[in-house]
């Protein structure tokens, strides 16, 4: 009993969990000035998970709990993702935390659980542990967006987030309860043997497929299921926004990965339609209205809504290159983004929020290195080379092209043109508009450190790309995909 | 065997970083003296190139083959041939003109300028030498990025909408370009630009490769009529700007006709030789005329470049020996001639602070000096015989008279029109009386600017005495591009 149990494989789960409750607890007795106690906490809890799950990784895929959870590479290698970004998360806001009286040990534990919340999407291998994980990081995540009390922007994120999520989640559910309806299971590899056994798909079956695929793309934040995004992003403290920003996607991307290709690759005829359209429509609409913000975060958060419509085009071929440019691109963005709200972080400060497009006016005046750093963010989101961004966009680009949609491809490049426009509009204010605001940055050092260390990476794997898609290659190679 | 072309990349790139250590206003002069001594570094390594160049081949040499991407079957894979040697030791000749012409002229965050144009010399023989798609794309792309920032920081008053004028244009053109490399990989399984040459492809495909390729090389060029972007961004770009966009920049227009377009998709390129010749005399002539009317000596300049690159173009496809070897010489003289027009404006903008011509005017009482080298560049870019502007010109004209009398007509036609407009610049503004008491009171060249434009000065002149160094570099491999795209691919 205690074999088929085979609890080893969710370690890294079983790490987060108990670190959640003890800095739950221990942040009870720690007086508001050693707060930072609480904070290492956290950081020690994610370096041991992270430790964990790396001496774990092994090539085979093992099952557990009777088969709710699985842990296969793809799961190892999105796990150390997700628990990275939450640290950088950690490192980038801890200033911005303090000064706004944020710094609490509230903010930290929700902060555990929707990383649980992620590993439990990434992981699951049944509708229902699928559906808990996603509640578990979506429930934490409202909080987090309401937890700047005194800001009413930030209650009125909270409260779009919670309803519209929660419609998404009842779409979800709606969509599973169809799809084992028609196949009498919500194992995931049971349902795609019971669909892989029919030669028909019942139309109970395909409004089961709707209906998950639009939670999901409530969940990726594409278009026409993006309504909620600019206003959570502008109105949650940016600590919230970055963690909603990235690696939540990263989960998004795993949940409809397992979904799609391992449960319901049978109908991959079918979603692979859908797919295509909220692709092209999030690719168009995402940068033609980012072009019009003039509040940066509004601003990243359109750029997030076409980015993830290229990463959708790797997912919509329905083959494993397609899914392995997917993945890369996912974690790439996860890493660009991280950098350009760790930038907003560092240029904000007490009583003063970088928020507005204007207010990165000048700063190669005011400070070259931090200017240069989100240079490489910008030119990585609108996929330049010789950033990692390029690779991203080549990759899916490539898997689509690939696959004979040359036309997705010709759309693909030309908005990311469209793109181009508003990310250079940042380079221009740094570099062509005289500084406003002279103010010197002072930040942690630890936050300039991991800052720096990102951007460069940016470049860097920008110039040897090759590990990273190796390993998403091999990840999915060693994965239980039909 | 030492890795030259790598050296021609790295060199300067590594340079440029380590001249960003010196961004403090107080560190100007040794940000100036580490940026010279990198550009002539720079310049150093790629003088093995032309010693150890066999010219009785077409193949590619001094090969340098790395795995990069295995994943895509991706490498480092660099190599020159006839076609892009001679660039890599133009360009980097031209990295040590340009910093040093920014030498006393910038004063604003000297570091970075400096840094700006080292990092995009080493892009650009990155872009010469590269001979897999993706590494040749990652350079491509990567050059406008410093060029971005050159003429947004350092430029004009208008220089924020030249700046993304030129980005967004130019990436418009390269963007399609991807999406024809990444095809080429699906059909043939290799980013190798030569195995590409051997790929057979349907007229159909052949075609819409072609519009996606010559979009990124016309552009480029820049042929008419996607050539507006130029004119802006050499008005507002700083002289250093203008000088490598005009001499390097648009040579990889040209470049990726002969190394792209052609032998890749050589049936279509046959079938729209009329629609490229077409395109081509248009720039020659019409452009010709807009360079007469222009009252700006940078915009005239910019336009006669057009006018001038419409004879790449156009020997190329009048597919012919003598056409392909007029081109480049063409482009390699024309990379002189323009960026030493384009200092002689910098020098007396650095004086009077202003383009138009109607500010000038007997300038050569206060500058004498100055005068009689302006005058060789006017005198070559005008094509007069002895100049490199002649050899060039002469050769295209010859290869289409063969062609077609009156397409060898009207590319003479542009002879001209190109003294019409050089030679009433130079009136105007060279000679006359002294216009104003400003003009009056210009000094002669420094001794900087002097040694800067001699030279340009005697490069014009050896291509035009004794062009036959370049002409045996170019031939072997012209005479085997001819025999590869007269092959069908069908």
């Amino acid at each position: 009993m205690l074999a088929q149990l085979n609890a080893a494989a969710s370690l890294p789960e079983i790490v987060i969990l108990v670190a959640a409750m003890l800095v739950l607890v221990v942040d009870l007795f720690i007086p508001d000035d050693r707060r930072h106690f609480s904070y290492w906490l956290t950081q020690l809890a994610l370096l041991v998970a992270i430790a964990v799950t790396l001496t774990s990784v092994r090539l085979e895929a093992v099952t557990a709990f009777n088969g709710l959870v699985i842990d296969d590479m793809l799961a190892d290698f999105l796990r150390l993702a997700c628990f990275i970004a939450v640290s950088m998360v950690l490192f980038y806001s801890r200033s911005y935390l303090v000064a706004r009286g944020m710094f609490r040990g509230e903010v930290f534990v929700l902060m555990l659980f929707t990383l649980l919340g992620m590993q439990v999407m990434i992981t699951g291998n049944n509708f229902l542990t699928l559906y808990l994980g996603l509640e578990l990081m979506s429930l934490s995540l409202y909080a987090l967006v309401a937890s700047w009390r005194d800001h009413t922007a930030s209650a009125e994120a909270a409260m779009k987030y919670f309803v519209l999520g929660a419609l998404a989640s009842g779409m979800m559910l709606y969509g599973m309860s169809m799809i084992y309806g028609t196949t009498g299971s919500l194992d995931l590899a049971t349902v795609a043997r019971a669909i892989g056994a029919r030669h028909d798909s019942p139309a109970l079956l395909l409004l089961g497929l709707v209906f998950v695929v639009a939670a999901l793309a409530f969940k990726l934040a594409v278009v026409p299921f993006h309504m909620w995004v600019p206003d959570v992003y502008d109105g949650a403290p940016t600590p919230v926004t970055v963690l909603v920003g990235t690696a939540p996607k990263i989960a998004a991307f795993a949940m409809a990965l397992r979904l799609l290709s391992t449960a319901l690759q049978g109908s991959s005829f079918d979603w692979q339609g859908m797919l295509i359209v909220l692709s092209v429509l999030s690719m168009v609409l995402g940068n033609v209205i980012a072009i019009a913000q003039t509040n940066i975060k509004r601003m990243l958060a359109y750029s997030t809504i076409a980015n993830m419509g290229y990463m959708l085009l790797g997912l919509l071929t329905a083959d494993r290159y397609g899914y392995s440019a997917a993945m890369f691109y996912v974690v790439v963005y996860a890493l660009t983004s991280l950098g350009s709200f760790g930038m907003i972080m560092l240029l904000s400060r007490a009583g003063f929020e970088a928020d507005q497009l204007d207010d990165f006016k000048g700063l190669n005046r005011r400070a070259p290195w931090w200017a240069f750093m989100m240079l490489l963010v910008m030119f990585s989101l609108a996929g330049l080379p010789p950033t990692v961004g390029f690779y991203a966009k080549f990759m899916v680009i490539e898997a689509v092209i690939n696959d004979g949609f040359v036309w997705l491809a010709v759309v693909a490049v030309i908005t990311s043109l469209i793109g181009a426009f508003y990310y250079l509009r940042v380079v221009k204010l740094m570099y062509f508009d005289d500084a406003a605001d002279m103010q010197p940055i002072t930040v942690r050092f630890d936050t300039q450190l991991v800052l720096s260390i990102n951007g460069l990476l940016l470049l860097v794997l920008g110039i040897l790309p090759q590990q990273l898609i190796a390993r998403c290659a091999i990840a999915l190679m060693h994965s239980n995909f039909p | 065997m030492t890795p030259y072309l790598s050296l021609s990349i790295w060199v300067p790139i590594a340079a440029g970083i380590a001249v960003l250590g010196f961004r403090r206003e107080q560190d100007a002069t040794f940000a100036r003296w580490i940026a010279l001594a990198g550009a002539i570094a720079g310049f150093l390594v790629t003088i093995p190139l032309w010693v150890g160049f066999d010219t009785k081949t077409s193949a590619m040499q001094f090969v340098e083959y790395a795995s990069w991407i295995p994943r895509f079957d991706i490498h480092y894979y660099l190599g020159v041939d006839g076609f892009s040697m001679l660039f890599i030791l133009l360009n980097s000749l031209m990295t040590i003109i340009v910093v040093w012409a920014g030498w006393e002229v910038i004063q604003t965050r000297v570091a970075q300028y400096m840094a700006s144009f080292l990092v995009m010399s080493g892009i650009m023989n990155g872009v010469f030498c590269a001979l897999d798609g993706v590494l040749f794309y990652v350079f491509f792309e990567a050059m406008l990025i410093p060029m971005y920032l050159i003429i947004g920081v350092w430029g004009g008053p208008n220089r924020i909408y030249a700046a993304l004028k030129f980005f967004l244009y130019t990436l418009l053109g390269s963007i399609l370009m991807l999406v024809a490399l990444i095809y080429l990989y699906s059909v043939s399984q290799t980013f190798e630009i030569l195995e590409w040459y051997r790929v057979p492809l349907s007229f159909g495909v052949q075609i819409l490769l072609w519009i996606a390729f010559f979009l990124g090389f016309a552009i480029k060029v820049p042929m008419w009529p996607v050539h507006t972007w130029l004119p802006d961004a050499h008005v507002e770009a700083p002289t250093g700007g203008s000088v490598v966009l005009a001499a390097i920049m648009l040579k990889i227009g040209g470049y990726g006709f002969v190394r792209f377009i052609m032998p890749i998709a050589p049936d279509a390129s046959r079938s729209l030789t009329g629609f490229m010749i077409a395109l081509s005399l248009i720039a020659i002539i019409y452009i010709g005329f807009v360079a007469i009317i222009q009252a700006d000596m940078k915009k005239l300049i910019a336009y006669s470049s057009v006018s001038h690159m419409g004879f790449v173009t156009l020997g190329f496809f009048v597919w012919s020996q003598l056409g392909v070897e007029g081109a480049m010489v063409q482009m390699i003289s024309h990379a002189f001639i323009a960026a030493a027009l384009f200092l002689c404006i910098g020098v007396m903008y650095d004086r009077l602070h202003s383009r138009l011509i109607a500010d000038y005017g007997g300038v050569v009482n206060s500058m004498p000096r100055f005068a009689a080298l302006m005058m060789l560049f006017a005198m070559a870019n005008v094509g007069l015989p002895g100049t490199s502007g002649f050899v060039g010109e002469f050769l295209v004209i010859l290869a289409s008279v063969k062609a077609n009398f009156w397409i060898g007509f009207g590319a003479a036609v542009s002879l001209i029109l190109g003294a019409a407009y050089t030679l009433w610049l130079y009136k105007r503004v060279i000679f006359g009386a002294v216009a104003n008491a400003r003009v009056a009171a210009m000094k002669d060249l420094s001794r900087r600017e002097f040694w800067m434009l001699t030279v340009l000065a005697v490069m014009v002149l050896w291509i035009g005495i004794w062009p036959r160094p370049i002409v045996d570099v170019v031939h072997v491999t012209a005479a085997d591009f001819l025999v590869t795209v007269s092959h069908s691919k069908l």
